[in-house]
C-alpha cells in the first residue's frame, strides 16, 4: 500500500504540481546529457576543421570550414614516434591485445562462477572473497610485481605480455560477474541434471551457458571497454611499434612537431574511441537489461 | 528384495542434527510417503537417498547394492523437483531426452522412450515447447516425464504437487496414483501435507525433528497414531486432545475427564484394555478424532458398542457444506466435533455428545506414546 501511495514524479497525472515536478527531472536530466555530450561534440566539429579556422575561433569556436581529409591522415599517414603510418598499425595492436585478454578473460571469469557458485567446496567463499578484493585494487599497486613477472616470462614490451596482464586483473571482475549472476540459477537444475548423468562441463556446456548470454553480454563489454581504454598498463609495459592505441596516442600528441594538428589528432582520438563506442550503441541494452536482470524465472 | 533400505542413517549440517537413526525398508513397488512439518528432514532424506546429499554416518541401499559413495547418476532413480527444475532453455523434448543424451543412449532408444512417456502422459503436443510457455500442470507433467522416460529402480518425489493450486494439485495426484497402480515402480514421496500421504502411500513415514515417529500403512497411521505428534498431525481438523485419569468405574477400567462444569465425567473402556494402561490414578491424554465425537443418537449404540456419551455446551459452528464442525466446551478443553449438517447444533446449545471409545486413542501424558 505505502508504495502505490509513494509519490511518484513521472506518474501519469496532470496536475500542475506534478507537471512542474516532471519538467524540472527532464531538463536536469537534458542538461547533464549536454554537459556529458559537449565535449564529444566539439572533438567532432574539430575532426573536420581546417587548422587557420581552428586557431580563428579557438577549440570550442564554431566551424567555419570542412573537409573530410583529416581523417585518412590519422588512420593511416600522420607520423607518430619517428614512423608515418597513422595508427592503424597501434589500432590493430589495440584489437590483438582486447580480444583475446576478453575473451580468456571473460571464459575463465564464467567457469570461476560456475565453480563458486554451483560446486561449492569448503573455503570456496573465502576464496571468492579474496578474488574480489582484486576489484578495489588499485594499478598502481601492481606495477612493479607485474615488471617482475613479465621479466621472468620474457613478455616485457609484447602484446602476449598486456594480454596476459589484462587477463589476470580482469579476473576478480568476471568473475564476480558471473558468480553473482549463476547464484541465481535455481540450484535444483544442477541436481537435476546430475541425477540425469550430465558431469561438470556438460551441465557447464548444456544448462549454464545456454542461461549465461545476459550476463556473458555485460562481461564482455566490460572487459573489452576497460582494456582498450585501459592506459596505465599500456604506457608503462610497451613502447615503440608495440604500443596499443591509447599509448599511441600520447606519443602522437606529444610528436616532434610543434604545431598540434587538432583536426587529425581529434579524428585519432575518436578512431580509437570507436570500438568501446561502437560497442556500446549496440550490446548498452543488453548490458542494462543484464546488469539489471534477476537472473532467470 | 527391499528396494531401498536405510539403515542407521544420521545427517548433521555442521553442528545441526538433521536427520537421526532412520530405519526404513521400502520393498519392491511400495509407494511410501514420507510426510512431516516443514523443516523436519525430508527433503534432506530424500537428497541423501540421491546421492545430492552425503551421508554423515549409516547406510543407503538401493536394490541390495549399498550406494553410500555411489554418484547420483549411477544409483539407478530418478527424481523429480518440487520446483520442477525443467532445464529453461531447451524445449520439453529435450528435457525428457537430456538423460539419455548423457547416457549415450542411441536417438531410435531415445525416440520410442520419448513416445512412449509422451503418450503415457498426455504430452505429444507440448513437445517442441520451452518451460516458459507451460502451464503448472504441463511442466508438472513434464517433470514427471523426465523421471519415468528412465524406468530405474527407485523414483524419488520431493513434494511434486505443492506448486499447483488447489483443484489441479488433486487431479495431479488421482493422476500419480493411478500411474503408480499401472507401473508399479518402488517410489519414495515427500510431502508435507497429510491429506496427499493418506491417499497416496502404501505406507507412510512421519517424520519430525528428524526421527521417523512412524512407519506404517496409512490406516494404521491415522487409527492408531504412535505418539501425540503423528495423532496430531494426521487428520483435518486434527485430533482433540483431552487430559484424563485412569479410574475404574464399578470395578471395571475407564478413564475420567473434567466435565463441563465440576463433576468428572467417567468414560468406560473398551476391554479387553491393553496390558500396558496402567494403574489407576495414572495421567493419560485421550485423543479422540473429532469424527468419532458427533451427536448421540440412540440408533448409533446399534454398531458401536462401546458409545460414550456426555454433555457439552457447543461455542463456535463452522459449517463446511458436507459437515458441520462444532467447537464444544470440555472442562478446560475445547473439543471440535463433527456433526451431520442437517443435525448441526447451533451456538449455545447443550448438545449430548456420542463419543465412541472403541476408536479413541490413550496417550502416556508424560511420554505422549500410544498407550
Ligand atoms: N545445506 C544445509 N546447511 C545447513 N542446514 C541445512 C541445510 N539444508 C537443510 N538444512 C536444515 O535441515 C533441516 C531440514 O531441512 P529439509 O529441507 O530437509 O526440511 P524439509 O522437511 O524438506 O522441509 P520443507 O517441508 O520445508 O521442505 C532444516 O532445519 C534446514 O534448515
Ligand atoms: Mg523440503
Amino acid at each position: 500500500m505505502a508504495e502505490a501511495l509513494r509519490y511518484d514524479p513521472l506518474g501519469p497525472s496532470g496536475t500542475w504540481h506534478r507537471q512542474r515536478a516532471r519538467l524540472l527531472v527532464y531538463g536536469l536530466l537534458t542538461l547533464f546529457a549536454l554537459y556529458y555530450l559537449l565535449p564529444l561534440v566539439v572533438v567532432i566539429l574539430n575532426s573536420f576543421r581546417d587548422l587557420p579556422d581552428i586557431s580563428r575561433a579557438g577549440l570550442i569556436g564554431l566551424p567555419s570550414s570542412f573537409s573530410l581529409s583529416y581523417w585518412p591522415i590519422a588512420w593511416s599517414k600522420f607520423c607518430v614516434g619517428g614512423t608515418c603510418a597513422g595508427i592503424a598499425p597501434f589500432f590493430f595492436n589495440s584489437v590483438a591485445m582486447a580480444v583475446p585478454a576478453t575473451i580468456i578473460s571473460t571464459a575463465i571469469g564464467a567457469v570461476n562462477g560456475y565453480v563458486l557458485s554451483k560446486w561449492r567446496f569448503p573455503g570456496s567463499e573465502l576464496l571468492f572473497g579474496f578474488m574480489t578484493l582484486g576489484v578495489f585494487m588499485p594499478g598502481q599497486m601492481v606495477l612493479l610485481p607485474w615488471a617482475v613477472v613479465l621479466g621472468w616470462l620474457k613478455l616485457t614490451n609484447t602484446t602476449a605480455g598486456l594480454v596476459l596482464i589484462h587477463c589476470v586483473q580482469g579476473l576478480s571482475f568476471t568473475t564476480l560477474f558471473c558468480r553473482n549472476y549463476y547464484v541465481n540459477i535455481p540450484d535444483d537444475l544442477i541436481k537435476a541434471a546430475r541425477i540425469d548423468g550430465a558431469g561438470f562441463w556438460r551441465i557447464f556446456r548444456k544448462i549454464v551457458l545456454p542461461l549465461s548470454p545476459p550476463i556473458l553480454i555485460v562481461t564482455v563489454i566490460w572487459q573489452f571497454t576497460n582494456i582498450w581504454n585501459e592506459f596505465l598498463f599500456a604506457v608503462i609495459f610497451s613502447s615503440g611499434t608495440h604500443q596499443p592505441i591509447t599509448a599511441a596516442l600520447i606519443a602522437l600528441s606529444a610528436g616532434g612537431t610543434s604545431v598540434h594538428q587538432y583536426n587529425v589528432e581529434s579524428a585519432a582520438v575518436l578512431i580509437a574511441a570507436a570500438p568501446p563506442l561502437l560497442i556500446y550503441l549496440f550490446g548498452g541494452r543488453y548490458f542494462l537489461r543484464g546488469l539489471t536482470q534477476g537472473a532467470l524465472k | 528384495m527391499a528396494s531401498l533400505t536405510l539403515r542407521d542413517l544420521n545427517k548433521t549440517f555442521g553442528s545441526v542434527e538433521v536427520l537421526r537413526g532412520i530405519n526404513l525398508e521400502v520393498d519392491a513397488g511400495e509407494f511410501v510417503v514420507l510426510v512431516g512439518p516443514s523443516g523436519c528432514g525430508k527433503s534432506t532424506l530424500l537428497a541423501m537417498i540421491a546421492g545430492l546429499e552425503s551421508v554423515t554416518s549409516g547406510e543407503i541401499a538401493i536394490a541390495g547394492r549399498l550406494v553410500n559413495n555411489v554418484p547420483p547418476k549411477d544409483r539407478d532413480i530418478a527424481m523429480v523437483f518440487q520446483s520442477y527444475a525443467l532445464y529453461p532453455t531447451m524445449t520439453v523434448r529435450g528435457n525428457i531426452t537430456f538423460g539419455m543424451e548423457s547416457r549415450g543412449v542411441p536417438k531410435k532408444e531415445q525416440a520410442a522412450a520419448l513416445a512412449r512417456v509422451a503418450a503415457l502422459l498426455q504430452i505429444e503436443k507440448l513437445l517442441n515447447r520451452k518451460p516458459g510457455q507451460l502451464s503448472g500442470g504441463q511442466r508438472q507433467r513434464v517433470a514427471m516425464g523426465r523421471a519415468l522416460v528412465r524406468d530405474p529402480a527407485l523414483f524419488l518425489f520431493d513434494e511434486p504437487l505443492s506448486n499447483l493450486d488447489a483443484k489441479l494439485r488433486v487431479e495431479m495426484r488421482t493422476e500419480i496414483k493411478k500411474l503408480h497402480q499401472r507401473l508399479a515402480k518402488t517410489t519414495v514421496y515427500v510431502t508435507h501435507d497429510q491429506v496427499e500421504a493418506m491417499t497416496l502411500a502404501s505406507r507412510i513415514a512421519v517424520m519430525h525433528q528428524g526421527r521417523v515417529q512412524q512407519f506404517a500403512v496409512p490406516r494404521m497411521v491415522y487409527d492408531r497414531p504412535a505418539n501425540m505428534f503423528v495423532a496430531g498431525f494426521m487428520g483435518s481438523p486434527s485430533m482433540n486432545f483431552v487430559p484424563a485419569e485412569v479410574v475404574a468405574d464399578e470395578g471395571r477400567p475407564a478413564i475420567a475427564i473434567a466435565g463441563a462444569n465440576g463433576p468428572a465425567v467417567v468414560l468406560p473402556l473398551p476391554e479387553p484394555t491393553p496390558n500396558s494402561l496402567g494403574d489407576r490414578g495414572r495421567r493419560v491424554v485421550l485423543g479422540v478424532r473429532p469424527e468419532h465425537l458427533t451427536r448421540y443418537d440412540r440408533r448409533l449404540r446399534e454398531d458401536k458398542p462401546h458409545l460414550a456419551t456426555l454433555e457439552a455446551p457447543v461455542e463456535v459452528v463452522e459449517p463446511t457444506g458436507a459437515e458441520t464442525m462444532a467447537v464444544v466446551r470440555l472442562g478446560e478443553r475445547e473439543v471440535i466435533a463433527r456433526f451431520e449438517a442437517d443435525a448441526a447444533p447451533v451456538v449455545g446449545e447443550r448438545v449430548t455428545l456420542a463419543l465412541d471409545m472403541a476408536r479413541a486413542c490413550l496417550f502416556d501424558a508424560e511420554t505422549e506414546a500410544l498407550i
